[in-house]
């Protein structure tokens, strides 16, 4: 099934990439092909199946409510890309 | 045309552990921004959540609190968007197995009528961190420390039809929340916050209009007014021949309207999908039932308690329990008083003045039960009058001292001496005649002025019973 | 000495033949020397290597040493390593240095073991040749014109060229499997939920999982017993009891049922490459088992399930690098949005942007059903499958992969083409189950590998079952300079 040029640019959107006029059509067909690829998934008939979301037959585990973290901003906040007085930086947000 | 309303809330609870959701981070209110922010919150590459027990024990407390049917398997989701105080890129929520499912809240009106408000569901999710736009010019600061905070999201059928209903559904939510103990509710820190679904249509109309989402009220008065103000909105607009949009809208409370939010105008896709990183909760009818065991006397059972073993009026018995800290307050106040009646008005009227003026929480009133019980317990044995215990409850909420200590230091103790009365109402009629003469002349009223006089004369202390009696016998003699 | 295997190493250091300080001088001194033509490192930590086998020798000195203490291996480089660069072989997390070490890494610290450095990989572990790193593709030491396999390839060069003992890898769709194939080694892939994926930068949460590169099989047991067990900072870790690996390692394989999938023996399969595997199992008739064909009937769907749910969970595991708190930021970001596409957008390679653009589709409204749900009830039918299956075999043996190492750059054309590299491998990961690819032959010098797959928690098995194969055969010790 082909990809439309909408799709793609929204799902690029969604996804929060940029994509070149070359890299949009590249994606275009390359996407193309694998959809055709995962479309063999159709073959088979699933109505009766569960689906099966996780390998591991288990359960969560649950944790007690301790705090158990201290505060390590400095550490953290020196691999970041922009921060002033403890806040990270982002260009404005409008709302 | 008569218009009907139709409002659905999603309330947000923040839920009340020490540590955050997934992790082992500190959710304290208040601390110096990111310093409350860890790997995990920070979406640090390789990082993994575990489930806090208390968490999910509160949302089942919840639960099971409003009647509501509990999922003994729920699984969490990735509701997929970007935004900065979003650290991983994806919220963790519950989308189509939440821990909570349908249940009911009994709304209590202000003319004494009740109606029964459906809950959908009920689901744990993380809170985000903050966007701070006013600090910069051109940058938005971010702070992750609410990042991870546990909430409960609880969302109501559209079974609202004003917003009066609707306030008094988030009243009773908040009540009940408080009472659970699972959040402190404090509104103005965000630990509840509303969005309003809206819509209008035609009275009979059993077809829903399309509704437009009230985003984050964080007040009672604001969300009367926010739903009020929609609602004028959009019939002005259908009347106008135009047509509500399906679209999330913000309150001003300053400029008292709603607008657009335009950054969430291109529609959503949240892709979600079960969380991998996280197996599916499974509890089982011992874990509900042991916390069954554990629920407190909720509101409505505890107001027609302090009806039935009070003898108060379903008015004073719905003011004293809608909060958990007054109803806490009041039996103290009554058992140590042994006057439930004066307790409620004294809990109600003189305490509840002074709380609300300064804003302080019962819990932290100036003046505890206890003292107010040993005031009460003054007026009880005519050790001082009505009017001069609140000269003494003013005493005790400065931190004068307890009432006995005040009464006595300020020698406000009533005179009870019917020796000491009498030669006051003596001396009283004798220094007005012409009072005396226009009573005795049938002008009974004037039995006030010589009271009046003779509480004066005792600065208060006269017993009022004991005045009025000796009075009416000496002034007909 | 630095041609040996870990087990060998680990014996010698007891013997006080060599020391873990002149051991990690050896490797590093191979590294500086080598690492320019294979490119399997991307990071190497001279000082801090030195200074943990100057720790390890102190520890053996007091007599406190264990199996472990002194061995040089290397991390594949999405294992988060504390004061050192975690890459994920991405341009996005070329800067980052990690706060905090994976749950791995600090159970070889703690074991012990000397970390050389961290080894080169398909960019977010997504690809199969390890043509897709920001740091250049890694070299098949058999062939320098050839790739190693991916995603592992560096972890799997470093350990073909003896540039380590033994290193970590990851396994999603064959991650570690192929290379091992491709390379001449033994690769071990345990069930999911096996080892802790704290602090293994995620790629697909559901199908990742962590094992190890070694030369033989029992090196590998060595590594497991370091690596496995319950982890209470990753909720899908399990805690079932962890065997020790080494013990179960020399019993005999009489009356052991071998499994073949018809399917993995059909078109598309080099016939040289078939015929190592039938001699390889002639091997085990050998050594007492018996052979029986099963069937697999779902595994052609799993290549196509795969490359649904591996993308979907990629798509949102991706998202959290946003050039907000680490990581790529973009020059003079305009706008949020600008900074947001165009940091990612840079950050990323092609593969990873178009498995995130796989997976955002298909979750996308409107797709979900059709693909995301479709995919996870393929993947009951394939659980199913093998569950069927080992009612009655013990283990399943194939081929790892279709054909032997192939040129670099010959496969770029067509995603698709690639995808397919993974075919007999993938349906493990969607199953959960242990797999482990062993040497067994070389076509035109080029190795061949054996694929074992077993029960849940069957690494011990596993493991007996490629350590007997390796008593029996020397295929595992066949290097690039000694086919003979």
């Amino acid at each position: 099934m082909p990809i439309e040029l909408e799709d793609l640019e929204n799902i690029a959107h969604l996804a929060r990439l940029h994509l070149s006029e070359e890299e949009k059509s590249e994606a275009a067909s390359s996407m193309s092909n694998i959809l055709k690829l995962i479309d063999q998934m159709q073959s088979v008939d699933t109505d009766n199946v569960t689906p099966l979301a996780h390998p591991l037959d288990s359960v969560q585990r649950l944790r007690d409510d301790e705090v158990t973290e201290t505060n390590k901003r400095d550490a953290l906040q020196k691999i970041a890309p922009e921060t002033d007085q403890g806040l990270f930086l982002v260009p404005k947000v409008i709302e | 045309m008569e218009w009907e309303t139709v409002i659905g809330l999603e309330v947000h609870v923040q839920l009340a552990t020490a540590s955050k959701l997934f992790s082992g981070t500190s959710t304290e209110f208040g601390a110096e921004p990111n310093t409350q922010a860890n790997i995990y919150d920070l979406a640090m590459p390789g990082t993994l959540p575990v489930l806090n027990k208390e968490a999910l024990k509160m949302a089942v407390k919840f639960g099971v609190a409003i009647g509501a049917e509990i999922s003994t398997t729920s699984v969490f989701d990735r509701k997929n968007y970007f935004y900065p105080d979003l650290p991983k890129g994806y919220q963790t929520s519950q989308l189509d197995f939440p821990i909570v499912g349908k249940g009911e809240l009994v709304i209590d009106m202000e003319d004494g009528t009740q109606k029964t408000i459906g809950v959908t569901r009920a689901h744990m999710e993380e809170d985000a961190g903050k966007s701070l736009h006013e600090d910069y010019p051109d940058k938005t600061g971010i702070d992750l420390n609410r990042a991870g905070t546990p909430l409960l999201e609880i969302v109501s059928e559209p079974d609202l039809r004003n917003a009066k209903e609707a306030v008094a559904y988030l009243k009773k939510m908040h009540s009940i929340i408080c009472y659970l103990t699972i959040s402190d509710g404090d509104m103005s820190q965000g630990s509840m916050r509303c969005d309003a679904n809206v819509s209008i249509r035609q009275k009979g109309s059993d077809e829903l209009g399309t509704r437009t989402e009230i985003k984050n009220i964080n007040s009672f008065r604001y969300v009367e007014k926010a739903i009020n103000i929609e609602v004028e909105r959009q019939i002005d607009l259908i009347e106008d021949g135009g047509r509500v949009v399906q679209e999330t809208r913000l309150y001003d409370a300053d400029k008292n309207e709603t607008r657009s939010m335009r950054s969430k105008e291109v529609a959503n896709d949240y892709r979600y999908f079960p969380e991998p990183d996280l197996l599916p909760i499974v509890i089982d009818t011992k874990y509900i039932e042991a916390i069954r065991e554990t629920l407190p006397e909720l509101p409505d059972v505890k107001c027609k308690r302090f009806c039935e073993q009070y003898g108060l009026s379903e008015y004073d018995a719905l003011v004293l329990t809608s909060d958990h800290a007054t109803a806490g307050y009041f039996e103290i106040v009554t058992a140590a008083s042994g006057d439930p009646k004066l307790s409620a008005n004294w809990v109600m009227g003189d305490l509840q003045a002074i709380l609300n003026k300064d804003e302080i929480a019962i819990n932290n009133s100036p003046v505890s039960a206890d003292a107010l019980a040993i005031l009460i317990s003054r007026i009880k044995d005519n050790t001082i009058s009505s009017k001069i215990a609140k000269t003494v409850f003013e005493a005790m909420v400065d931190g004068e001292g307890d009432a006995d200590s005040i009464i006595e230091s300020k020698g406000l103790k009533q005179v009870t001496d019917t020796g000491a009365i009498e030669a006051m109402v003596d001396e009283v009629i004798a220094n007005n005649p012409d009072q005396v003469e226009q009573y005795k002349s049938g002008k009974e009223q004037v039995i006030g002025f010589f009271v009046g006089q003779i509480m004066k004369a005792s600065q208060g202390k006269a017993n009022p019973g004991q005045v009025n009696k000796l009075l009416k016998e000496k002034l007909s003699n | 000495m630095i041609d040996s295997g870990l087990a060998q190493i680990s014996r010698a250091l007891a013997a006080r033949e060599v020391s873990s300080v002149e051991l990690t001088q050896e490797y590093l001194a191979r590294i500086e020397k080598e690492n320019s033509n294979l490119n399997a490192y991307i990071t190497v930590c001279n000082e801090l290597a030195l200074e943990q086998a100057n720790a390890a020798d102190a520890v053996r000195s007091k007599g406190e040493a264990g199996a472990f203490t002194g061995i040089p291996i290397a991390h594949k480089d999405l294992f988060c390593t504390a004061g050192i660069r975690t890459s994920c072989g991405s341009r996005m997390l070329d800067n980052f240095i990690s706060p905090y070490d994976a749950t791995v890494v600090e159970r070889f610290k703690q074991a012990g073991a000397v970390t050389l450095g961290k080894t080169n990989m398909d960019e977010f572990a997504m690809g199969s040749s390890n043509e897709t790193s920001f740091y250049g593709p890694v070299k098949n030491p058999w062939d320098h014109s050839l790739v190693p396999g991916g995603s592992s390839g560096g972890s799997a060069a470093a350990v073909a060229a003896r540039l380590c003992a033994g290193a970590t890898a990851t396994d999603t769709g064959g991650s570690i499997r192929q290379p091992a194939s491709f390379t001449g080694l033994t690769g071990l892939k345990p069930t999911y939920g096996r080892v802790s994926r704290w602090g293994m930068v995620a790629f697909a949460s559901s199908l990742d999982q962590a094992g190890t590169l070694t030369q033989s099989a029992e090196d590998a047991a060595m590594m497991l017993n370091v690596m496995a067990g319950l982890d209470q900072k990753d909720s899908t870790c399990s805690d079932v009891s962890v065997d020790d690996y080494t013990a179960g390692l020399d019993k005999p394989l009489k009356g052991l049922k071998i499994g073949l999938p018809k399917e993995h023996f059909s078109e598309g399969l080099n016939a040289e490459v078939e015929q190592c595997i039938r001699d390889a199992i002639s091997e085990y008739e050998k050594l007492g088992a018996s052979i029986q064909e099963i069937s697999l009937p779902n595994s052609h769907l799993s290549v196509s399930a795969y490359y649904v749910i591996a993308p979907a969970e990629a798509s949102a595991n991706l998202s959290r690098y946003d050039a907000v708190r680490y990581g790529y930021r973009c020059e003079n970001p305009v706008d949020l949005e600008d900074m947001y596409k165009r940091s990612r957008s840079e950050g990323f390679g092609a593969e990873v942007k178009r498995r995130i653009m796989v997976g955002t589709y298909a979750l996308s409204a409107g797709y979900y059903d059709a693909y995301y749900r479709k995919a996870q009830k393929i993947r009951r039918l394939i659980k199913d499958d093998f569950q069927q299956a080992f009612e009655e075999v013990d283990v399943i043996i194939g081929p790892t992969s279709p054909h032997t190492a192939f040129p670099i750059g010959a496969q770029n054309d067509d995603p698709v083409t690639m995808y397919l590299e993974d075919i007999y491998t993938i349906a493990v990961n969607l199953a959960g189950l242990p797999g482990m690819s062993i040497p067994s032959g070389l076509v035109n010098g080029l190795p061949v590998g054996l694929q074992i797959v077993g029960r849940d928690f069957s690494e011990a098995q596993l493991l007996n079952v490629a350590h007997q194969f390796q008593l029996a055969t020397d295929w595992h010790t066949k290097t690039p300079d000694n086919q003979a």
